[in-house]
């Protein structure tokens, strides 16, 4: 197998220039050196088939470049590389072009957002999405653009949504054949959230579905009222696609108000769950509720990760899923079928499972005025934070919140547009006990005990459910994860740290202090044979490889 | 919670709001913005960002009622403090809720002591610069003082002094590390990470110890403070805290 790859990467190589067709994109795997979509391919599985730093070498990792962007936002995008050039956004959407060996910049392309744009969570921005020659890029103020890949010139620009009513786009766009797909954030500002597919040449409009249904649309008897119209459901990460079926799959985010409910009453579908759309129409084929009447601000706005695999002894297209609320989920990706929840983290929240997998509510663990203890805390047992699944060691991987709990306040709420539309809010348990919060840009210290949380990556088996191994951290970690051909996993967290462990086992083999957090997935690629690691930290994006 | 909190600043606010011209309804709109929106992040205490709390009036740093307008509406840069679309009336009804809560909060107890007696008894007998400081005296390895008396009323200022194990806030936590050569480390935690830990010792050094060179390492449960419970007469207890009360902190030009 790796010797064959060797071979392969020059061969790839000579396609060098060409357009990144979506048959290029579909067949990531084939030309490991390129990183052509936000999650490494369209099954979001994070593994990249490079093999020339081994858990031997891996010690031998060094700096090669280091870019600084002028922004003090949290750094979360994903770069992409094609044929040895990176693109990367700098928050709030400025599309850069680096010369991916040296970090020289060729171009750059500063989008300025709207006054109106008000994303409830930071300025921040997670990666473009190219097709052809064309790159995508969603901004804090609901445009989606397209910007020539070559030239940094903007060719488009399509206003999707009113920034003023708290729509906002922060993910990186899905290429699905020649269409490119988004959805918008504004789960915490009363949004309709939808799921939208534009003609990458045009930006024209081909379907939108919107993840509250409207009035005599399957799922409306969910809602009552008019809760439909300010119910929330954004989805701000980016989803996945399987050629086989034509689905695209897309986690939903949080119902609003976020912690009370009393005011839509219901389910509440498609928030907190997962959606398979036809790609071509936009139609939902399936969905799988993660929170039936979410009352804990429970996105389930993580990365459908896509596996063919022998599940307990059968041939299976499974998703898996590491959801917000703190369980890691087996699920049939053809019809939604419910194979396998297990916590990952304590949760407190719900107790197991009817037969058809939904979550069974514990009594009194619902948001009230004085405030409930409910773990996984508000964050979540994990959150937007890419996950990684390795085909060759079988586990999946979850940047974890360990030991985390917040009191959920249910408060009043009344909707206003365009601002803030939560009804209520978690918070810690009292002054004495310090809990992991919301990633600020202040207040970086840590001085919790253990019991007060912290943050792991947790490899779960996909058979059982059960944990395998757990990689501590002091503190909590918004990194995503990335696993290798030869083993080994890359992460980082809000020590500070960039790690490589052994995926097998969890222990480390190498750590670079990188001086801020890592708030975005790692990724590698490789030039004229030399493979590089890439992550950003803090205010830079760090770029490693072998010593030469 | 929220029409508690809108009550006790009705009932104990009235002086205060009354110098900054803002009436009790101003404070009582502004606390339901408050309770809408930034209590999400804040909390409805107002101390879910620590070490900033709102409703006591415990900033970061000392802020005019205009600075906090112009937060309240356009956010600080670089945090996740975000821009709130708010009219300037709006934003002030928010800073007069702050006012109130505040002044409901210190109003608690009015401390009876003499507070000129309070220092000597803090500075001679009760060896309280030993490990305190105040403005700019004594030592630093636990709390400074010079500000306690904006920050604390007199019922917690009474229960530090008397049951000092009783509330520990994060910021004042104690760790020790026992090295592997045997030398035993205390000190006051500043940050931590899986490979090192930073604290200030108690000889006030600023020493990063390697997890890798510790035999074992803890969070101290207790203290470093003794109680003076017995150990000061209750009229000596009763100076000190109205001394503690009067700490407002340093003027500066």
């Amino acid at each position: 197998m790796n010797s064959r790859l060797l071979l392969l990467v020059p061969l790839a190589a000579s396609t060098l220039f060409a357009q990144v067709s979506f048959d290029r994109i579909l067949g990531a795997n084939k030309e490991p050196q390129n990183w052509l979509t936000y999650s490494g391919t369209t099954f979001s599985q994070r593994y990249s088939l490079l093999n020339q730093v081994t858990p031997a070498n891996v010690k031998n990792l060094e700096l090669q470049w280091v870019y600084q962007v002028r922004s003090l936002e949290k750094f979360e995008a994903t770069p992409l590389v094609v044929d040895g050039i990176m693109y990367t956004v700098e928050a709030p959407n400025t599309i850069i072009a680096l010369d991916a060996a040296s970090g020289r910049v060729f171009w750059k392309y500063t989008y300025a957002p709207s006054a109106d744009a008000r994303p409830c969570c930071g300025r921040v921005n997670r990666g473009v999405a190219i097709a052809g020659d064309t790159l995508f890029m969603g901004t804090i103020d609901a445009h989606l653009i397209a910007v020539d890949a070559k030239s940094g010139k903007l060719l488009w620009d399509k206003s999707i949504a009113p920034p003023k009513s708290g729509y906002a786009l922060t993910l990186a766009p899905l290429i699905v054949k020649d269409k490119v797909i988004v959805g918008t954030a504004g789960g915490e500002l009363g949004v309709r959230g939808f799921l939208a597919a534009y003609d990458t040449r045009t930006g024209k409009e081909l379907w939108r579905f919107y993840t509250i249904p409207g009035p005599g649309e399957p799922g409306h008897e969910t809602w009552q009222n008019d809760a439909w119209k300010t119910g929330g459901g954004p989805i701000w990460v980016t989803g996945s696609y399987d050629p086989d079926s034509n689905l695209t799959y897309w986690g939903v985010g949080n119902a609003g108000p976020d912690y009370n409910g009393d005011v839509r009453p219901g389910d509440n579908l498609y928030t907190s769950s997962v959606i398979a759309l036809d790609a071509d129409t936009g139609k939902l084929k399936w969905h799988y509720q993660f929170s039936p009447h979410d009352q804990y601000d429970y996105d389930a706005v993580q990365i459908p990760v896509l596996a063919d695999l022998q599940w307990q002894g059968k041939p299976r297209k499974v998703m898996l899923w590491a959801f917000r609320g703190g369980l890691f989920y087996v699920l049939d990706r053809t019809n939604g079928q419910f194979l396998l929840g297990k916590p990952f983290v304590e949760v407190n929240w719900m107790n197991g499972f009817d037969e058809d997998g939904r979550p069974k509510l514990v009594a009194g663990k619902l948001p009230s005025a004085e405030g409930v203890r409910i773990t996984p805390g508000n964050q979540g047992g994990t959150n937007w934070y890419s996950p990684a699944y390795s085909p060759r060691t079988g586990l999946f991987y979850i940047s974890s919140w360990v030991n985390y709990t917040t009191s959920f306040s249910k408060g009043e709420g009344e909707y206003s547009e365009g601002k803030f539309y939560t009804g209520g809010g978690g918070r810690r348990n009292n002054p004495n006990v310090v809990t992991p919060a919301f990633l600020t840009g202040a207040n970086t210290l840590n001085v919790r005990k253990e019991e007060e949380g912290y943050g792991a990556i947790r490899a779960m088996d996909l058979q059982t459910g059960e944990r395998k191994w757990e990689y501590k951290m002091s503190d909590v970690t918004d990194a995503g994860i990335l696993t290798t051909a030869t083993d080994l996993l890359f992460s980082g967290g809000r020590d500070g740290y960039f790690y490589a462990l052994d995926a097998r086992t969890g222990t480390l083999l190498w750590k670079a202090s990188v001086g801020g957090y890592v708030a975005n997935g790692p990724m590698t690629y490789s030039v004229n044979g030399r493979q590089y690691v890439a992550v950003a930290a803090g205010n830079s994006l760090f770029v490693y490889a072998l010593r030469q | 919670m929220l029409m508690k909190t809108c009550f006790l600043l009705l009932a104990g606010g009235a002086l205060v709001l009354a110098q900054h011209g803002e009436s009790p309804s101003d404070a009582e709109a502004g606390g339901q913005i408050f309770q809408g929106t930034c209590s999400r992040c804040h909390g409805p205490d107002g101390d879910g960002v620590p070490p900033i709390n709102l409703l006591t009036g415990k900033f970061r740093k000392a802020y005019s009622d205009a600075d906090l307008v112009k937060i309240i509406q356009g956010g600080i840069s670089g945090t996740a403090m975000p821009p709130g679309n708010y009219t300037d009336v709006q934003a002030k009804n928010v800073v007069a809720y702050f006012h109130a809560s505040a002044e409901a909060a210190a109003s608690n107890m009015a401390p009876p002591g003499d507070p000129a007696r309070g220092k000597v008894v803090f500075e001679t007998k009760g060896g309280c610069l030993a490990c305190h400081r105040v403005n700019g005296v004594g030592s630093r390895i636990a709390p400074d003082l010079t500000n306690i008396g904006a920050l604390r009323n007199s019922r917690n200022l009474q229960e530090s002094l008397v049951d000092p194990d009783a509330q520990i806030l994060p910021e004042n936590r104690y760790v020790r590390a026992t090295m592997r050569d045997g030398t035993v480390i205390t000190g006051k935690i500043l940050d931590q990470d899986p490979f090192s830990v930073q604290i200030m010792d108690e000889k006030e050094r600023l020493r990063s110890l390697s997890r890798s060179d510790m035999r074992s390492f803890a969070f101290l449960e207790k203290s470093m403070m003794p109680s003076y419970k017995g150990k000061l007469s209750s009229q000596e207890l009763e100076d000190v805290i109205s001394y503690l009360h009067s700490l407002k902190g340093v003027e500066t030009q």
